[in-house]
């Protein structure tokens, strides 16, 4: 509990300080509030016009998007069911709409029964109001019927049927929040809130205190009340009895609803979750991650950016140069012909011998250089890992291409429907490792990222299954930059190691979670999720979800790859490096049974885990220790960005206990495979 | 006859008799769904979650609350 009202301190004090955000007293603030999936962004977009202002709210994954209507601000809120504080979204959406001046809910009039709850709580708390009754096409259909002027008379507010997909209604909307009025309120309600004025600056925060909203009361220093559930007992009758009154509905099979029943089917559900993840592999396990990746990292970062910056920094300091000449040999591969390298102790732009020497050997050639550099302040910032040459390199033309791609997956899921059915349909096996279906999303973004899907812990639902969930990230999942590797190293080893792999990954898997949920303390939540009807992503909302998801890691993370490349540089130079590599190698000799030279694998694996395995190409390891290596990289530590994240996320204390748990995993199963392999040879 | 909501069959119909748990009631109130309520068992996965549907609305539930769940057939 204490973090979130950090968060919503943060907040607040975001909102009081920021000019951008804060309007003056004759301007109106119009909040957008729905249930999920009811098309709000449209609206949004289509009142705030193209300038909006997305803000992260403080420890949370949830945007909330502020734009101009003329003289007036309109602010988008995250999808909820009712207003209170069930969850991080809720909590982020109360305290928009408790700053509201106008609210516009909008209502997806296929599930009216389930969305005019929260549009009666709206009107018990007072606000003037109008209701965009949006996917009238899509009722139509379904085979439901509603008599919109009776709903508008019995609310008492101006409700407007829209298409907004069809751009249908979207003008009419925008004019009737002239006409936004109170509607009619729970008179009993009513006379209750009014004694707790009083206490409470308005009616909304009367509501909050009396349906036993613990924040908003702490605010004002009152006791929250308990009339949650006899309020929302009372609240759901009414509506069902609006619903009497209006909606006629005859029942129809549509298309979709037999997707969407068939996507949780038990046995065909399989198969379409097989498809599902084929086609993630394919788009971004093949064609991002190794095609794309490979021509951004390889030819934008490392020949054009970092050799830009390598020639900079080479102008000015002493560097030794080395010049490779190259060939493509039959298959197309680059083969070193020749390598001659040069110093210059001044930097290159004083010409001397060296210089003409040099040009006279690259003349006309296909030439790869290697700087070396003699200060170590410019090997920190342009050497091999330097914090201007690989880090950039490693964020901008590995990392982003691979989030965005990852990110961009995951919005079209979410999109049409299809997420949170995976969710319901691997419930199943999370539970039996204290996770419920929604941690399948940290999960699959884990093969993106670590790092990324650290963050994305936050939507779970207790501390317990984030401690979890973030323990299984960091010490089993491998990320994409790793898993390339480790494909090309295994398909090498043949099929019984991988098996062998796979088998070893998934026991340390359940045998973690198992672990974890019989130790921790506390209950993890069980699944209790709405599912959307299977609708058609729609690509303005699959960008923006994937550029704000995109931008606000790039931003978060960023600075913690930076940091972790400066230590490394920073031990490099220093001479730690090796030093650590020594006091590693009788463990890697002895215990795993791998060449000494395998212990620089496990220290760059630390910094970027596909480097550490990356090691392993050029060793001419056997099968066996090609397993060992793998097994024991995998588990290992995660790279530097992932653990200032898991540190930030889960605090000092669990997070050094995962890290430390991860050596620990890492050099007693490795030690276990290869003992045993070392029985049976 | 009363059974727990986890031992329905598919496609039967079910009222809805006892939420014990006051978080999962009131998080199904929103949804629609009350003490009361007749609902359908539109899927249900071995061991697993099984979904309820209410009008056109889908739920999908826990085993474990499900479990909890009291109701009674409806003829």
């Amino acid at each position: 509990m204490s973090h979130i009202d950090t968060a919503v301190g943060h907040f607040h004090h975001h909102t009081t300080h920021d000019d951008s955000i804060l309007p003056p007293k004759d301007q109106k603030k119009i909040v957008l509030v729905g249930n999920p999936n009811v098309g709000k962004s449209v609206f949004f977009n289509h009142l705030s016009g193209l300038y909006a202002d997305v803000s992260n709210y403080p420890g949370t994954t949830v945007d909330v998007a502020e734009g101009r209507m003329g003289k007036d601000y309109v602010v988008d809120t995250p999808g909820i069911y009712g207003v209170s504080s069930f969850n991080d979204e809720e909590r982020v959406a109360r305290d928009v709409i408790l700053d509201a001046d106008i609210v516009l809910n909008v209502v997806d009039a296929v599930h009216l029964e389930r969305d005019l709850f929260l549009t009666l709580q709206l009107i018990d708390m007072g606000f003037p109001m109008v209701v965009a009754l949006n996917f009238m096409d899509e009722m139509n259909k379904e085979g439901v019927s509603i008599e919109v002027s009776k709903l508008s008379e019995l609310l008492g507010i101006p409700v407007i049927p829209t298409s907004a997909v069809h751009h249908l209604g979207l003008a009419e909307v925008e004019a009737a929040l002239n006409s936004a009025r109170p509607g009619h309120q729970d008179p009993r309600l009513h006379g209750k809130l009014h004694e707790l004025l009083k206490m409470v600056g308005s009616q909304p925060e009367a509501l909050m205190v009396y349906e036993g909203d613990e924040a908003v009361s702490g605010r004002h220093g009152v006791k929250p009340l308990n009339f949650r559930e006899s309020s929302y007992v009372d609240r759901r009758l009414r509506a069902n009895e609006i619903i009497r009154q209006v909606v006629r509905h005859v029942d129809r099979r549509t298309f979709r609803e037999w997707l969407g029943k068939v996507s949780v089917h038990p046995l065909m559900g399989i198969p379409i979750l097989l498809g599902v993840l084929l086609v993630l592999y394919q788009t971004i396990g093949v064609w991002v991650a190794q095609d794309l990746v490979g021509f951004t990292e390889v030819e934008l970062g490392n020949r054009m950016y970092e050799r830009l910056v390598k020639d900079v920094f080479a102008e000015f300091t002493a560097v030794s140069v080395k010049a490779d000449i190259v060939h493509a040999d039959a298959d197309g591969k680059e083969v070193v012909v020749d390598s001659k390298s040069f110093f210059f102790p001044d930097g290159k732009r004083y010409r001397t011998g060296e210089t003409l020497a040099m040009q006279d050997f690259v003349r006309g050639k296909n030439v790869v250089y290697t700087f070396e550099f003699g200060q170590p302040w410019a090997m920190v910032f342009a050497g091999e890992f330097g914090v201007l040459t690989m880090t950039v390199t490693y964020i901008v033309f590995l990392l982003l291409p691979l989030v965005i791609g990852f990110y961009g997956f995951l919005s079209v899921l979410e999109d049409c429907g299809y997420l949170p059915r995976l969710a319901t349909l691997v419930d199943r096996m999370l539970t039996g490792i204290g996770l419920n279906g929604r941690a399948i999303i940290p999960i699959l973004l884990g093969f993106g990222c670590v790092t990324m899907a650290t963050i994305t812990t936050r939507l779970l639902g207790t501390n317990r299954e984030k401690t979890i969930a973030a323990a299984i990230l960091n010490f089993v999942i491998p990320c994409s930059a790793q898993l390339a590797v480790i494909t090309a190293l295994l398909a090498a080893a043949g099929g019984t190691y991988i098996l062998a792999y796979v088998l070893i990954m998934l026991s340390a898997l359940v045998i973690l979670g198992t672990i974890l949920n019989s130790f921790l303390p506390g209950k993890s939540s069980a699944l209790l999720i709405d599912l959307p009807p299977m609708r058609l992503p729609r690509l303005d909302n699959v960008t923006k979800k994937t550029y704000l998801k995109t931008y606000h890691f790039m931003k978060e993370a960023t600075p913690w790859f930076m940091f972790g490349a400066a230590v490394v540089s920073i031990m490099q130079v220093t001479g730690l490096l090796v030093a650590w590599q020594d006091l590693f190698a009788p463990v890697t000799t002895g215990w795993l049974s791998l060449p000494r030279e395998a212990a620089t694998a496990f220290v760059m694996g630390m910094v970027r885990r596909d480097f550490g395995a990356a090691g392993f190409l050029t060793m001419g390891l056997t099968p066996p220790q090609i397993l060992v290596g793998l097994v024991t990289l995998t588990l290992f530590v995660p790279c530097v960005a992932s653990v200032m994240v898991l540190l930030k996320e889960r605090g000092f204390k669990e997070g050094a206990l995962i890290w430390l748990g991860t050596w620990v995993a890492a050099f007693t199963i490795g030690g276990l495979v290869a003992q045993i392999i070392g029985i049976f040879h | 006859m009363k059974k727990r909501l986890s031992q329905a069959r598919r496609n039967e119909q079910l009222k809805i008799v006892s939420i014990p748990d006051m978080g999962t009631r009131t998080q199904l109130i929103r949804f629609g769904i009350s003490e009361g309520t007749t609902v359908r068992c539109h899927q249900k996965l071995p061991l697993g979650p099984l979904i309820i549907r209410y009008k056109r609305q889908e739920i999908a539930i826990g085993r474990e609350i499900a479990d909890t769940i009291l109701t009674e057939k409806v003829a």
